[in-house]
């Protein structure tokens, strides 16, 4: 199916309307608005602040090619954190009734009352300016259940067709619409769709399985049937890997597995964690590292909400605004994440939490990596990352769904999965090649994004695994 | 709101991963009365079998947590959140739909039951094959209570507060220790649920953790090192915090984050291992629970989760030998305490204490409705009944329920064996206590586990702390390695509340139950490496 192909579907507004996105299912920046200042009015803390949301999210599942669980989902509500003094509580409910909204007030007043007084409390932000990011798409917000069964097809029918090939994937689509606010006059709205493909393909003797993935705030982005075809060839490609030596080994990982390993930097970006001693950025002696060089020259690793590949929410949980923010740019560690506490502590401007990544790539594509590859381990993706020495952000965690030994300039053989023991700032330093960052779809902790392909040396493989 | 992959809450900074607590939408200040509930899942059933529906099932649940977090002297964050709503299921044509809202009104469940009938339908033209459901018995008018003894909800913010920076102030009084973190988690379900079968069940759920998180660092900040995860998670309430003395055993918790900053490290190599039940849970739980779901061993989870070594059934029931003949790993929702222990489970099914793992061979999976029948034949040809063993949960009213973990323990050995016992018994190892950095692979092959604390072993003594350890296995030869097993007396209930699974994802409290135990000659790495 392609894209031109389903924007022309026709919109079927009459017959299966009761399974579309609900009528005020999302709520408006007005609703919104009303909504913070009746709960305002409620309060009778020294401060409140107020966070609403609401969402409709629907989802198709699909494994060992049968059709599996798909739903529905209406969700919504707030949260409201009220402050007396120095004491502070939060309290939610999703029942937006009069009644319901001010006892839930009541409760978060009462907990504060009885909380030990918090003597890093912050007093709440007064309005603040964000930049405009359009991450809303009607034709993600407005799928009908039938459009999404015929994205499953264009998996499964292949896969049924092949005969030797199952196919399990899963299509998320979201809609979302949030506010925040607080006695202080602050009032932030966003309002955001996201489609979210992933599909593993596995040939039926056990011997190979694909990976392929796509995601986009526009459903008309995804590309149903490329991302198919992708997880089938690289399935059969995988097929009866062959056993070789853990070690060092030159990789070239995918997009994905870069972002697996990389995003795992954002963890450790933290600056009181630097400050306090206890991350890999804090310096010895004391202090963090902010500008030192931490990895190889040609990265550069930042934040923006307006990016066109990220699209992410112009401010964080707290409603500080969010614009471009860099971390590592060139190799060196530009910045820490600081909390309005920490900042003010310290005396360094508060950065906000994005929730976006990106990292900058280069000119050389995964096809030119491989070709310049005299012996060298392709990499599809990584999975089951986890800490083991955070002095280091050092990581193990495994190959999956395509690993692939590269020699002479070509994909010799597919080789079984390794387990590594490898460090994303290790890795970096170690870099030979980057291609163009593209949006990722697997990511295990959620938020947009973007990563390229690279090239680097001694990765770190400790032991083979036998896992499929 | 996506989660933020940059917000550097991590480990250590509680008051900002909670920030993005208050983002998280949930429910209302009471659940309607009881009748209204019936009346509610009466309409959404009634509504999705109208629609079309051969089989249809609903769930009205309260999900209530109660947080207090904390840090050395203060206070982090309190919150309490309280979610609300119905989720329907429903049949159709052999092919699922489900549909979920927070407006609990007659015309808010009947619109989501159309929309899971219409979701249904829909889906009927990618279907293969159609979903048939074991049989259960109908349960008209059951309730259940899990068995906690204390609520701790009615506990007052004050005290639980209190206790917690109690215990900080013991842990910091040891030298060295520079941070403290700890919390307290509650939860409490009231989960009803009606099927068009007939039952009509209501349950209540109290779990209760106690995240504890000791931080020393090298005067120089050369060095930091961590003991956490002192207190297992339990299906219990306030009785349990207390039973865990937090203010008695904070400095010894600090103690051995200290002494790990001098310990020595880790020489790689093959030892003998000796694996505390505080840090065995964990083994089980990744190395034998998950890859005994029936649905990893059919494939349903191959996009995400993954599949599973123990397969296909065909193979592996009664022929696969997973360990030494002393090993039985039984499935279960029955212990008392117990994090996954339930009356009934997500689709009215009791369920039943199970051998997952007989003498050492593979017996059994877990299972839910629409799975048992996959391994009818097994069932068959051991003259057993064709029945679900009661594993369907889902983790909230708004997500759909699929196949999550029992209980999953491995049974004590028939002699009264004790850890010293098992140090005692051995040359030349390595003792590790409580749960640390966990990986495996997707079928559960290759796995490397951490922990808490090392104790190197020497001639049947342990002789001194190591840092810098971790194991890495292959699951079947790990588990064919073990040759000695505590007894009854040394069984202790591990687990975790965060146990992930499913598209999209949800979370499972889980329990294992285990004794100490002697692995032989495993591959010890050493994880401090500097570049």
């Amino acid at each position: 199916m392609s894209g031109e192909n389903r924007r022309r579907e026709p919109r079927r507004l009459i017959g299966s309307s009761e399974a579309m996105m609900p009528a005020g299912a999302l709520m408006t920046r007005e609703q919104c608005e009303a909504l913070v200042k009746k709960i305002v009015s409620f309060s009778k803390a020294d401060e409140i602040s107020v966070n609403v949301n609401s969402g409709y999210q629907t989802d198709v599942r699909f494994a060992a090619n049968q059709m599996s669980t798909s739903g529905a989902i209406m969700t919504g509500g707030i949260g409201v954190q009220s402050t007396i003094g120095k004491k502070h509580a939060v309290a939610t409910t999703n029942d937006l009734s009069d009644e319901s909204l001010r006892a839930t007030v009541q409760k978060s007043e009462e907990l504060a009352r009885l909380s030990p007084d918090d003597p890093e409390n912050m007093p709440g932000l007064p309005l603040q300016t964000y930049l405009p990011v359009n991450g809303y798409f009607e034709s993600t917000a407005n799928l009908t259940p039938d459009a999404r069964a015929q994205a499953a097809l264009t998996a499964l029918a292949p896969a049924r067709k092949a005969g030797d090939l199952t196919a399990a994937g899963f299509i998320q689509v979201n809609a979302n619409a949030g506010a925040l606010g607080n006695s202080k006059g602050l009032f932030a709205y966003n309002r955001s769709t996201n489609t979210n493909y992933t599909l593993t393909v596995r040939t039926t003797d056990g011997t190979g399985s694909g990976w392929a993935a796509a995601e986009h705030p526009d459903w008309t982005k995804i590309n149903f049937a490329e991302v198919a075809d992708r997880a089938i060839t690289k399935a059969r490609l995988s097929r009866n890997p062959v056993a070789i030596e853990p070690g060092r080994y030159t990789v070239i990982l995918e997009p994905q597995a870069v972002g697996d390993l990389v995003q795992l930097i954002g963890g450790s970006l933290g600056a009181r964690q630097a400050d306090e001693g206890r991350s890999a950025f804090a310096k010895q002696g004391g202090g963090n590292k902010i500008g030192e060089k931490i990895v190889d020259e040609r990265v550069t690793i930042f934040s923006d909400p307006q990016d066109p590949q990220l699209l992410g929410q112009p401010f964080d949980g707290q409603g500080l605004p969010l614009a471009r923010q860099v971390w590592v740019e060139k190799g060196v560690l530009k910045q820490l994440f600081y909390s309005r506490f920490w900042a003010q502590k310290q005396g360094k401007p508060v950065t906000g939490g994005p929730s976006t990544i990106k990292m900058e790539g280069g000119t050389t594509s995964l096809e030119d990596m491989i070709k310049s590859t005299e012996r060298g381990i392709l990499v599809t993706r990584l999975w089951y990352l986890r800490p083991v020495d955070p002095r280091t952000i050092l990581f193990t965690g495994l190959t999956r769904d395509g690993t692939f030994l590269v020699e002479n300039g070509k994909i010799s053989k597919s080789v079984k999965n390794f387990r590594f023991n490898e460090s994303p700032l290790f890795l970096l330093n170690n870099l030979q090649a980057m291609g163009p960052p593209v949006r990722l779809a697997g990511t295990e902790q959620g938020g947009p994004i973007v990563m390229p392909p690279i090239k680097a040396k001694d990765f770190n493989f400790t032991s083979l695994s036998d896992a499929v | 709101m996506a989660a933020a992959a940059l917000a550097a809450a991590g480990a250590f900074n509680p008051a900002e991963a909670m920030s993005g607590l208050i983002s998280v939408p949930h429910g209302a200040d009471a659940m309607p009365a009881e009748d209204t509930v019936k009346e509610l899942m009466a309409v959404a059933i009634n509504t999705a079998r109208s629609a079309g529906a051969s089989y249809s099932d609903v769930r009205i649940g309260r999900y209530r947590n109660s947080i207090v977090f904390t840090r050395e002297r203060q206070i982090v964050q309190t919150a309490d959140t309280d979610s609300i709503g119905a989720g329907i299921r429903a049949l159709v044509d052999g092919t699922w739909g489900f549909g979920a809202t927070k407006v609990l009104t007659k015309d808010g469940v009947a619109a989501a039951a159309r929309e899971a009938v219409a979701i249904a339908k829909a889906n009927r033209i990618a279907r293969d094959q159609p979903v048939v459901l074991a049989p259960t018995q109908a349960y008209p008018n059951a309730t259940w209570k899990s068995a906690f003894k204390i609520d701790p909800f009615t506990i007052p913010i004050e005290e639980r507060a209190d206790l917690l920076l109690k215990a900080n102030a013991e842990a910091m009084k040891v030298k060295g220790v520079r941070f403290v973190n700890s919390g307290l988690l509650f939860i409490k379900e009231d989960r009803s649920f009606a099927s068009t079968e007939g039952s009509v069940i209501q349950q209540t759920i109290v779990r209760t953790a106690v995240p504890f998180n000791i931080t020393a660092v090298a005067p120089d900040n050369s060095d930091f090192q961590s003991r956490t995860n002192v207190v297992a998670p339990a299906g219990r309430g306030w009785e349990y915090v207390l039973e865990q003395d937090l203010v008695g055993n904070a400095a010894k918790w600090a103690g051995e984050a200290v002494e790990k900053l001098g310990a020595k490290s880790v020489d790689v190599g093959r030892y003998d291992l000796v694996l505390h039940p505080t840090h065995l849970w964990l083994t089980i739980h990744e190395s034998i629970a998950h890859p005994t779901e029936l649905d990893r061993a059919m494939g349903y989870e191959a996009n995400y989760a993954g599949t599973s070594f123990v397969a296909p059934p065909r193979d592996v029931l009664g022929k696969l030998k997973y360990g030494p003949s002393f090993m039985n790993i039984q499935g279960d929702r029955s212990q008392p305490g117990a994090c996954a222990t339930i009356g009934y489970d997500d689709e009215g099914v009791k369920p039943e204490e199970f051998m997952i793992i007989k003498d050492g061979v593979v017996n059994d999976y877990q299972t839910t409705r629409e799975q048992a029948n996959w391994i009818k034949w097994w069932y068959d040809s051991k003259g057993r009944p064709t029945r679900s063993h009661g594993c369907s949960n889902a983790d909230n009213w708004s997500s759909v329920q699929f196949q999550r973990m029992p209980n999953v323990s491995l049974l004590p050995g028939e002699k009264d064996i004790s850890w010293d016992d098992i140090i005692s018994a051995t040359d030349r190892g390595i003792a590790i206590v409580g749960d640390g950095s966990f990986s495996i692979d997707q079928q559960r092959y290759n796995a490397q586990f951490g922990g808490q604390v090392f104790y190197e072993i020497k001639g049947g003594k342990i002789v001194g702390m190591l840092k810098d350890v971790a194991y890495q296995m292959r699951t079947p030869d790990f588990w064919n390695s073990m040759d000695m097993i505590g007894g009854k007396s040394s069984y202790f209930l591990g687990g975790a509340f965060n146990d992930g699974k499913g598209q999209p994802g949800q979370s499972n409290a889980v329990s294992h139950g285990c004794v100490p135990s002697r692995f032989r000659n495993i591959n010890v790495i050493n994880t401090g490496r500097k570049a």
